[in-house]
Parts: C-alpha cells; structure tokens; sequence
C-alpha cells in the first residue's frame, strides 16, 4: 500500500472534482480509479467497500470513506486547511463552501438534464453565480482585507472558491467583469505553487463533461438520477 | 437579548427541523421568528442578514449563520455531539450525509405534482430499506453499541432518529426488518432532552400539510 489517498470515481469531474482540488491544494499525491464499467461499480458494492452504494470513494488513512462533505471536511481538517477555530471552520468555512457547493452543484448536473432543461438552466446557472454567490463573496473579501476569505491563510473555502469561479468562467467567459476582488482573487490564488502546478496541463484535474463521459455514468449507474431543486 | 439562538424559517420543518432536533437534544432552549408572508422574507433579504439570500438563518453567539449544514456542525461541535478526534468526526459527517440524503427525498415530496405522489412513495420505501437502514443496522450491529460512533451520543444518532421517525410518518412498519434500529429507537427517544422534545407542545414542527406548502410556495415564489 502506498498511503497515498486513492480515488475511485469515473474518470472525468462530477463529484470527486473538489476532491482533487482540496488535495491537489494540500500538496498531496494521490492515485485514482476509474470506473470504467458497470460491472466494476457492482464489484465494489459487492465487496462492501461503497457504504450507501455510491462514489466518491476515497481510501484514506485506513478509512473507505464516502461522501463527498465528509470525505471534503476530513481533508480540510487534517491538512490545515480548516481555519484556526470553531468560529473560523463554522462560521466562515463551512457556510461559504455550501455557497460554493450549491452553486457548482447546478453546473455539475446540467449535462445529466435534459436538452430543453440545459437550455433554460444554463442563464438562470450564471445569474445565480452574479446575483447571489460572488456578491457574496466580493463582499466578504472587501470586508475581511486579508486576499484570504478566512483568516489570513489559505482555507478550504478559498480552494473551493476558485473551483467554482473557474468552472462559472467556462461558461461565460466575462461573468467576473463586475467583481475587481474575485479577479485579483482568482490571480493570487492561482498563483500559489501547489494550485498552480494541478491548473497545469498533465496534472490530475479532469476536463469539462463531454458526451461519452455523461454516456459511461448513466451506463454505469443506470439510476434515474434526481437531484435538489 | 435572551442569549438564546434565534431561529429565522416558516412555520414548518423544512430544512430548518433538523437544527430544532439537534438544539433540542443538546438541551439547549431557543427561539423562534417565522416567516409568515413574502414581506416578511424581503425584510430579511434587505437588512441584509442572509448571506446568500435563503433561510435557514440562526442568529447564535453574535453570529448570522446561513446554510444548514454548517450551522449543523457548529451547534454539534458547540455541545459536543461531534465525536471526540477527526476520525470519530469523519464518521459522524459520513452518516448525516446518508440521512441527509433520506430525508431530503422526503423534503421535497410535498412539492411534486400529485401524479408522481405513489412513484415517489415507493421511491422513498425502497431507498429507505435497500440504501440506508441496513447500513445503520450494520454499523450498529458491527460496534455492538448502544450509539453509531464511539459509544457515546453523537449528532449523527440524533440524524438518524429523526430520519427513522420522518420514514415512519410515511410506512409505519419501515423497520419491522431492522431490530438494532428498532431497539436504537426506542433508546434514543428515552433520552431526557429527546424524549422531552417528542412530547407535545415542544417545538417539533408537524408533517407539512397543504396550508404549509401553499405558504412556502407563495413566500418562495414557487
């Protein structure tokens, strides 16, 4: 064993995409699984490894973890990324990885929807990131003076940040041109040595959903999959 | 001021039951201010208080917090309901996110058209007793202990609790396959705060009926 993380998930973004970055941020290798067929992910439930029959998967310290807050918290707490206090973790972390979560949560499922539902999902997705999560944030960044959401350190929460500015961004190119702080947000967090190296080509950060990639999941989980409103 | 959490929602369970259910447990006494029409939530929209525009909101220790799960965690770790090293901690995240996951199927029920009302019902029997029962049946069947995590009553046996109870409301014998779960039940439910929350005129909010979905549906503009 390696005591590296391992990840198993299909090989492109969904769920596992904070993961990566949360680690990737960490500066922790890690190795990944991909599922590739259905008869793998009936394997893994078989074998009891997959708790509520679900990916993520992460094999970490001994522990099958699954979910992705639990396995994105554990993470955060055991590499510092966590802020310095209860205060600072609930508060602060905790509330504005949610904003972030629920936001790349609408993105996440939109090529699972249907055609007509795309199309009417994807302005009210953008409206939603400019009308209420990075005025969110904007301000917080204003008020809190420290180029960190949290504390004066990098958190879960800035990491997480990024991740959804980035995947808004691939959406519509301009949607921070009415936010100075997240720009320059956006630069300084990028620029940090270990998040830098994951946005370079060859590292372990998955590309967009295409259509093979949303074809292998629903051939894999041939579930109907709903999601919260 | 009282010093008491203020818990800002409707009338209702919701989102915000969960956060009654865990104050409760921890014994902790709090108030409550509803939302009553569409002004209501404008006023609370333009004083500014909800950091991304939705309730739940729990005024606490001088704070305003939004988002569920976080104000979750906050009051779990607060009263120590939230296991006692990152590992137990880990865990306890793991299975409230599997009830979350329950209940929040059973949340929205109430909003989807009548025509689906059966599908989704069968839905939620299934998921309940092929997902996430047998999982807690299991976990306590493997500690051979009276609580999920570290024998000691952690937020995660409050979760469940109320995930079993919410089923229940649905098919009352939801777990006639599950004797651990049914014995936790009872167990759970004796305890001195829960047993004193389950009792009437306590601040547990009943099933959502029709008044309560047409509010939230017009304060919402659903």
């Amino acid at each position: 064993m390696s005591g590296k993380p391992k990840l198993t998930y299909f090989n492109g973004r969904g769920r596992m995409e904070s993961v990566r970055w949360l680690l990737a941020a960490a500066g922790v290798e890690f190795e990944e699984v991909f599922l590739e067929t259905r008869e793998q992910y009936l394997k893994l439930i078989q074998d009891g490894d997959l708790l509520f029959d679900q990916v993520p998967l992460v094999d970490i310290d001994g522990m099958k973890m699954v979910q992705t807050r639990a396995i994105l918290s554990y993470i955060a707490g055991k590499h510092n990324l966590y802020g310095k206090d209860l205060k600072e973790r609930a508060l602060y972390i905790d509330t504005y990885v949610e904003g972030t979560m629920d936001l790349m949560q609408m993105i996440l499922t939109l090529p699972f929807s249907l055609p007509e539902a795309k199309e009417k999902n994807l302005p009210l997705i953008i409206e939603k990131a400019k009308n209420r999560y990075f005025p969110a944030y904007e301000k917080v960044l204003k008020q809190h003076c420290q180029g960190f959401l949290v504390g004066n350190q990098l958190s879960w929460a800035d990491v997480h940040l990024l991740e959804a500015i980035l995947m808004v961004e691939e959406k519509d190119p301009t949607v921070l041109s009415e936010f100075p702080l997240l720009q320059g947000f956006k630069t300084r967090i990028s620029n940090m040595p270990t998040i830098k190296k994951f946005l370079q080509p060859g590292s372990q950060r998955k590309p967009q959903p295409d259509d093979k990639y949303v074809a292998t999941v629903m051939k894999i989980l041939k579930e109907a999959m709903y999601y919260s409103i | 001021m009282s010093g008491k959490p203020k818990l800002h929602y409707v009338n209702g369970r919701g989102r915000m039951e969960s956060i009654r259910w865990l104050l409760a447990a921890a014994g902790v006494e709090f108030e409550e201010q509803f939302i009553e029409t569409k002004e209501d939530l404008e006023k609370l929209l333009s004083d500014g208080l909800l950091l991304f525009q939705q309730v739940p909101m729990v005024e606490i220790d001088g704070m305003k917090m939004v988002q569920t799960r976080a104000i979750l965690s906050y009051i779990a770790a607060k009263y120590n309901l939230y296991g006692k090293d990152l590992k137990e901690r880990a865990l306890i995240d793991m299975y409230v996110e599997g009830t979350t996951d329950l209940m929040g199927i059973i949340m929205y029920l109430p909003f989807q058209p009548p025509e689906a009302k059966e599908k989704n019902l069968a839905l939620i029997t299934d998921k309940a007793t092929t997902r996430y029962f047998p999982v807690y049946e299991k976990v306590l069947k493997d500690q051979g202990q009276d609580y999920l995590v570290g024998n000691h009553f952690t937020w995660a046996d409050v979760h469940l609790l109320e995930a079993i109870l919410m089923v229940e409301e649905y098919k009352s014998d939801i777990l006639s396959k599950f004797p651990l779960l049914q014995a936790f039940k009872g167990r759970i439910s004796n305890i001195p705060t829960i047993k004193k929350f389950l009792q009437p005129g306590s601040q547990r909010k009943p099933p959502p009926d029709e008044k309560y979905i047409a509010q939230v549906k017009q304060i919402f503009n659903i």
